[in-house]
């Protein structure tokens, strides 16, 4: 089931891709097209966030992972690259379930 | 076509390896991550060589690791790729490539490899930075993946080094720079509003696919916005 998600994920990014390269600009860059398609990273990304943190089956939680994205997020607004920021989250997380 | 100037020539290259050495080190943060949301390290990296595009893979093993089905997951996934599309349109001219060259550019086609294309002047200059930066990210990326796959079975249980925070971090980070954008800010507002009341009443990964629903209820209303 994994090799199937990794196998459509594969061949489906690289069509969107190439399907970039291929078509003429007038079909992508179609107002709403393109106002959607901007959209999409922020909202999707935003989502994966929330699940990613509060998120424990169907149930919402504040745990060690929430004291990570408070982390991430003083450390992005101090401009740190993405890897310390990464890394933040998780030596804080793991540091608070330590306690 | 001409060759660029020898003097830009070096500085595009010094700046598509930077941008490689800087993008492909947070391949061990996929790596390490990846393992430690189960998926083997063949698997982890069959992602980053396949799929080559970061949130796509940090959201594909999210929603698996979450209970998620696979089409869920491949969903999410392809959803976020599609913005690689809208850079296609962007960098298509200023690469001017034809024929088989466009099946290979086109795996490169990601954030980074148009960003260092999309600010030259010239069609040399930005084929220059599109390829060096394109390239070095997808090997750097693809051998940081393995070291961080390789280092994240041996640290054993991701909970213990905090792994699953890190990736609530991972996309904060690649949320980060939209939201300059203060229409975008509104997005995010009520996306994370959706994905809270959805969580509780949908199975694993519904949440997320609810996000695409926002963009496209945003992006319909938003007349008049970029």
């Amino acid at each position: 089931m994994i090799w199937a998600a990794i196998l459509a994920s594969g061949i489906g990014c690289y069509l969107l891709k190439l399907l970039g390269f291929s078509v003429p600009p007038a079909v992508l860059e179609h107002p709403v097209v393109r106002r959607v398609s901007m959209r999409i990273p922020v909202a999707m990304l935003t989502a994966l966030v929330v699940v990613q943190v509060f998120g424990s089956g169907r149930d919402l939680v504040i745990d060690a992972r929430a004291a990570g994205l408070a982390a991430a997020t003083v450390l992005l607004l101090c401009r740190a690259p993405f890897l310390v920021v990464v890394v933040g989250a998780a030596l804080t997380a793991a540091v608070i379930r330590q306690l | 076509m001409t060759a660029p100037a020898p003097e830009r020539r070096g500085s595009i290259i010094r700046d598509g390896l930077g941008v490689g050495i800087a993008t492909g080190l947070y391949g061990t943060s996929f790596g390490a991550v990846s393992v430690g949301a189960g998926l083997s390290v063949a698997q982890t990296c069959a992602l980053s060589l396949l799929v080559f595009t970061g949130a796509s893979q940090f959201a594909l093993i999210s929603v698996l690791a979450a209970g998620g089905s696979a089409f869920a997951a491949a969903a999410t996934a392809m959803l976020l790729g599609t913005r690689n599309a809208l850079y296609g349109l962007r960098v298509a001219p200023l690469l001017g490539l034809s024929g088989p060259a466009r099946f290979g550019a086109a795996h490169l086609l990601i954030d980074e490899s148009t960003a260092m294309s999309v600010t030259r002047k010239t069609q040399p200059d930005a084929r220059l930075g599109f390829f060096v930066t394109g390239g070095a990210v997808f090997v750097l990326w693809n051998l940081f993946t393995l070291l961080g796959a390789l280092a994240g079975t041996a640290l054993g249980d991701p909970e213990t080094y905090g792994l699953d925070a890190a990736v609530g971090a991972a996309f904060l980070a690649l949320l980060w720079p939209h939201l300059r954008e203060p229409g975008f800010r509104v997005v995010a507002v009520a996306a994370v509003a959706v994905a809270l009341g959805v969580i509780p009443i949908a199975p694993a990964g519904v949440p997320v696919l609810a996000g695409f629903a926002v963009a496209l209820v945003a992006g319909l209303l938003g007349r008049g916005q970029r």
